[in-house]
Order: structure tokens, then C-alpha cells, then sequence
């Protein structure tokens, strides 16, 4: 390189492209505001497509000024991070794929390659060279910022999901003065049979329950480690004084629990649900008979 | 050998949402290969054991699921591999009740008993594969003791 090259050339292309991206910012969204990405999100307004534009080239802008337009990490991304990832669910709600939305942001490029190329028409190859592929890297960046944020976005919704799911899972339901009942539903985890274990320990001094009915009906698999979370359950319940009734055991998983070896004989248990409730209301001096003179249709 | 669609699978098993989705897929598998209520709930009782093994004490692994035909019977073969510390003493690890966590102590010889062959292979420090194959009708022989 020679000696006498000017200023503006002594720059870093990532300070190059900085300083490029801030003097060209309004161009730059206004161009984008008609590419795919923003034009289908921000659909009210042109305006705010701009706008929004506008944010992304400024974080842009501060990253390059960082010398950091490799670094998805980078504190010139915190700014937009919010918004790409509103950009990004946007999309996907709209039901846009991963590579979609890639694609989309890969868009965003070449209207400001071809702004750059416009701006230096006579600076050297070389240096021009190094900018451009500066900018390669950094709108890269951008790419992988925003495909991040849906990704993260995805988990988001699949733990809050999770969490849901425990809760609503587990009900206990009042059956009877006295009687408790859990329909389980589902694969018992151990999450789930810890929230399981505390929820219905709660709803026996709540209730004051002298019985506590599992229900497994919706249970479809009972191995060794669901039984031992039952057996769990049922002794803790048993220690704050109420009887635990095992019910809706089926004829598949009662055989299996026979031949996985299973010794499920400290647990009272019952076939079905109404079967327990009965054994519930007996046991408490109380029988379910039909009414004198109701016809044999209610039998 | 006849391969059913969608039967042969190789799952990884990483987490507690892989034994789910291990449970589910051996369901399916033995459902479309014309297994009973009975059978199916068996395999995939004893795929959940071996695959929390895997899981557990094997950390982590993978388990390939293949329809196999002997004889002009049909079945499913499930093997559950891992590069864990192996087992030091297949004998006692079979006996009901022994653990070396905290759980009853049944799932390895429970399996056992809720299939119709049991294969077992481990070295200490070279991993453990359990192979385990439930048949659609047993083919007559003699049984060995279990």
C-alpha cells in the first residue's frame, strides 16, 4: 500500500463500514422497508418499517464501531434484540420456516452492498475489497442474531408449555367430605410426581381427607420408577393420616407390574375409580344405595 | 427379514423428553407390528427401565428399535447401547432389589421378566448394550429358566 493514501483509507474497513452505515442510514431503510422481511411484518405502515430500519442500522453501526462484526454477542445487538426477535416470531407465526426467515434476512444484504459500491466508486480494489466482505460478515452476524432469537423464542414457548402442563395436569377434586381425588394424566416424571406429591399432600389438610384417591388411569406406562413415586406418595399421605387408594389400574399394567416384580401390596388399590370411592364412603359409615320406589332404570 | 415402515428407528436417549418420546415410538412400533394390549404394554415397560439405564447409569446413549423374524415369526428388537462405566457385576445388577442409585432396584430384571429374550452385553469401562427381543407368538422350545 502506498504511503500518501488518505484519510478516509487509513480507517479500518470495519470503522469504514461504521462510518458508512450512519451516513447512509436513511437510505438503507428505506430500502429495506420494501424488502420481504420488514415489508410483511410491519404492515400497517411504511413508516414504521423505516423506523424500525432505522434501529437495526444503528446497532449495526455500533457494532462495526466495536471492531466486533463476527461477535453475535455483541452489545450494538442488545439494543434490537427485542424487536428482531418480535420480527422473527412475527414471521413465523405467519408460518415461515427457520430457512425462510434466513433467506429474508439474507435479503437485506445486497441493497446495502450495492449502496456501498455506489459510495466509493474510486477508492482502491483492495481496500474496497475488505470493506464489502466486512459488511459480508457483519449483515452474517445479523443473520445468525435473528435466526437466535427465533430459536430461543421456540424454547421459550416449549418451557412455558412444560410449566403449564404441570399445573394443569394435577388437579385434586373434592369427591366426597373426606375424599380426595388425583386423576393422573400423562408420563409421571419426576417433576411432575413432585408436584403431584405436594398438591395432593396440601389438599388433605386443606380438606381435611381421610382419603386420597390416585387415579392412573391416564397413565400409560407404570414402570418401576412411576411405581416407586406412588409407593412415595401413598406413605407420605399415609403419614398425615390419610388412606391412599390406587385406582384405575388396568389389565395390561396389571400384569406388567406382576411381571416386572413390583410388590405393590402395601397399596391399597382398586380397579376403577368408582370402586375406590365406594371403598372411600363404606369405610367412612356411608353406602350408596338406591333410592325406595326409584324404578329398577336407575339400577 | 421384513421391515415394517416406520418401525426401524435409531432414537437418541439424552433426556427425560427422549424416554418419552423412546416410550412413544416403541408403542407405535409394536402397535403396527400387530402386537396385543398386553405385549405392547409390556415392551414398552421394559423399553422405559432400560432406557432410563441408559440414560442413568450409562449417561446417555441411544436405542435402535428393528422388527426381526425367526422361523416365520415376527417380533421387535430393541437394543439400548451406551459408553457408560459398564456394569462390574451382571449377576447381582439382574437380582431384584440390588440398586446402585435410588431407585427399587427392578428395572433390569423386570425387564427380563416382560420379554421373551434378554441379552446383555458389558465390560467395565467399555459401555453396555441391552438387547432385548419380544416375539409375536413365542416359537415352541424349550425355556430356559429365568
Amino acid at each position: 500500500m502506498p504511503e500518501q493514501e488518505t484519510a478516509a483509507h487509513r480507517r479500518t474497513p470495519a470503522q469504514e463500514v461504521a462510518g458508512f452505515l450512519r451516513d447512509r442510514q436513511e437510505q438503507i431503510a428505506q430500502r429495506w422497508a420494501d424488502a420481504a422481511l420488514f415489508r410483511t411484518v410491519f404492515t400497517h405502515s411504511r413508516d414504521e418499517a423505516v423506523e424500525a430500519g432505522r434501529a437495526v442500522v444503528d446497532a449495526l453501526a455500533a457494532v462495526a464501531t466495536a471492531e466486533a462484526v463476527e461477535d453475535a454477542e455483541s452489545g450494538g445487538f442488545h439494543v434490537v434484540r427485542d424487536q428482531l426477535a418480535r420480527t422473527a416470531a412475527s414471521r413465523a407465526r405467519a408460518g415461515s420456516s427457520i430457512t425462510d426467515i434466513s433467506r429474508e434476512v439474507d435479503a437485506l444484504r445486497p441493497p446495502v452492498t450495492e449502496l456501498f459500491l455506489a459510495e466509493f466508486p474510486d477508492a482502491p480494489a483492495e481496500h474496497v475489497r475488505e470493506c464489502t466482505t466486512t459488511l459480508t460478515v457483519l449483515m452474517g452476524t445479523l443473520r445468525l442474531v435473528v435466526l437466535e432469537t427465533a430459536l430461543s423464542e421456540g424454547e421459550e414457548v416449549i418451557h412455558r408449555q412444560r410449566l403449564q402442563l404441570l399445573e394443569v395436569a394435577t388437579p385434586v377434586i373434592k369427591l366426597w367430605e373426606g375424599i380426595v381425588a388425583v386423576p393422573l394424566i400423562g408420563t409421571l416424571d419426576s417433576a411432575r410426581s413432585q408436584v403431584v406429591m405436594e398438591t395432593l399432600l396440601d389438599s388433605i389438610v386443606e380438606q381435611h381427607a381421610r382419603f386420597a384417591i390416585l387415579d392412573i388411569t391416564g397413565v400409560p406406562t407404570v414402570d418401576s420408577l412411576v411405581a416407586q413415586h406412588l409407593m412415595k406418595t401413598v406413605a407420605a399421605a399415609r403419614l398425615m393420616g390419610a388412606e391412599c387408594i390406587v385406582s384405575g389400574i388396568r389389565p395390561p399394567i396389571a400384569q406388567t407390574i406382576v411381571h416386572l416384580g413390583i410388590d405393590l401390596s402395601s397399596v391399597l388399590t382398586r380397579a376403577s375409580l368408582a370402586d375406590a370411592l365406594a371403598y372411600a364412603l363404606r369405610q367412612q359409615g356411608a353406602d350408596i344405595v338406591a333410592r325406595e320406589g326409584a324404578g329398577s332404570e336407575y339400577r | 427379514m421384513q421391515t415394517a415402515g416406520g418401525v426401524s428407528a435409531c432414537l437418541p436417549i439424552h433426556s427425560d423428553l427422549d424416554l418419552v418420546w423412546v416410550r412413544q415410538h416403541v408403542r407405535q412400533a409394536a402397535a403396527q407390528l400387530g402386537f396385543g394390549l398386553v405385549e405392547q404394554t409390556k415392551l414398552v415397560t421394559a423399553a422405559s427401565e432400560l432406557a432410563r439405564n441408559t440414560l442413568i447409569h450409562g449417561g446417555g446413549g441411544q436405542m435402535e428399535c428393528a422388527p426381526v423374524a425367526a422361523g416365520g415369526v415376527q417380533g421387535l428388537r430393541l437394543a439400548f447401547s451406551d459408553e457408560g462405566p459398564g456394569i462390574p457385576d451382571l449377576d447381582r445388577a439382574l437380582m431384584d432389589g440390588f440398586t446402585s442409585g435410588e431407585g427399587l432396584g427392578m428395572g433390569l430384571g423386570g425387564a427380563r421378566r416382560l420379554v421373551h429374550d434378554f441379552k446383555i452385553d458389558s465390560r467395565p469401562g467399555g459401555g453396555t448394550t441391552v438387547t432385548v427381543t419380544t416375539w409375536l407368538s413365542v416359537p415352541p422350545r424349550p425355556r430356559e429358566e429365568r
